[in-house]
């Protein structure tokens, strides 16, 4: 019987490193997107506090609980990621495995959010975007869904068919960051 | 220029795309006159001035949204969610 090698997104191109940046990928966790039925955010929130210790996020936020985490994805949308959703959630919510569908990198560094905002036509500062966000924005002309637990460290999920885009286009933005730092301001 | 998403606050409008004027959001009835369809489908204002269109914040949090914006002055003056003005 044929044995498959399990193959990450960015399987190959990472990590690159800069001064002041690091691009990595993020192990392999099941994504879950949590959709919930029309008027049943409560009752899902419920439900995931009893299951995961956790509550269905409000927009732009993003909550860890033992390894756990459940981040917004978009309108009325959440993904729980490092877990199989409690039986109890597909009462209430559309329930669907994403883990194969996303290229999960991390960022991280001094020089992260120079990075960043070369390519995210949204606010990445401290005050505008606080530990424990999430944002659904652009990545150049990609679609992302942005986590930033806290730090300087930044999450950047894409279609896992652009995976080598996405690299491509913040390997660059990192090498040009980097670049100019060498020059001085 | 910025779109004052009411989920995700303001963003840039290459985040949005545009679908043309919220009469779109009233649909005629099934069995209604052949007038009536003619307008929805194809008759539109040219407004100089104050219009309300639809936005779909495609690269956000995927809402769509009745956009109120000034064809004179491109001042954008506020956004709802679609789906709460036609539950109206
Ligand atoms: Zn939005």
């Amino acid at each position: 019987m044929a044995e498959l090698i399990a193959k990450s997104p960015a399987h190959g191109l990472v990590p690159v490193e800069t001064a002041g940046a690091r691009l990595t990928e993020a192990p392999l966790a099941p994504i879950w997107s949590i959709a919930p039925l029309r008027g049943k955010t409560e009752a899902v929130s419920d439900a995931l506090e009893q299951g995961h210790g956790l509550p269905f996020p409000a927009p732009g936020t993003l909550h860890a609980f033992q390894g756990v985490r459940i981040a917004w994805s978009g309108l009325d949308q959440a993904f729980l990621m490092g877990a199989s959703p409690a039986p109890e959630l597909s009462r209430d919510a559309a329930l669907s495995d994403q883990s194969d569908g996303w290229a999960h990198m991390i960022l991280e560094g001094s020089a992260a959010r120079a990075v960043l905002a070369r390519l995210v036509p949204i606010d990445l500062a401290p005050a505008a975007c606080p530990p424990g966000s999430a944002r659904r924005t652009l990545l150049g002309h990609m679609h992302t869904l942005i986590l930033h637990p806290g730090g300087d460290r930044f999450e950047l999920l894409v279609f896992r068919s652009m995976a080598e885009t996405a690299v491509h286009e913040v390997a660059r933005a990192m090498t040009a960051v980097a670049a100019r730092a060498a020059i001085g301001d | 220029m910025l779109i004052p998403c009411p989920v995700c606050g303001p963003r840039d409008s290459r985040e949005f795309t545009c679908k043309g004027h919220a009469v779109t959001l009233a649909r005629p009835q099934a069995d209604a006159p052949p007038e009536a369809w003619d307008a929805y489908l194809h008759l539109r204002d040219n407004p100089a001035g104050p219009t309300r269109e639809l936005w779909h914040h495609n690269a956000g949090c995927t809402a769509w949204l009745v956009v109120e914006r000034n064809t004179v002055t491109h001042a954008v003056t506020g956004a709802r969610l679609a789906g709460e003005v036609a539950a109206r």
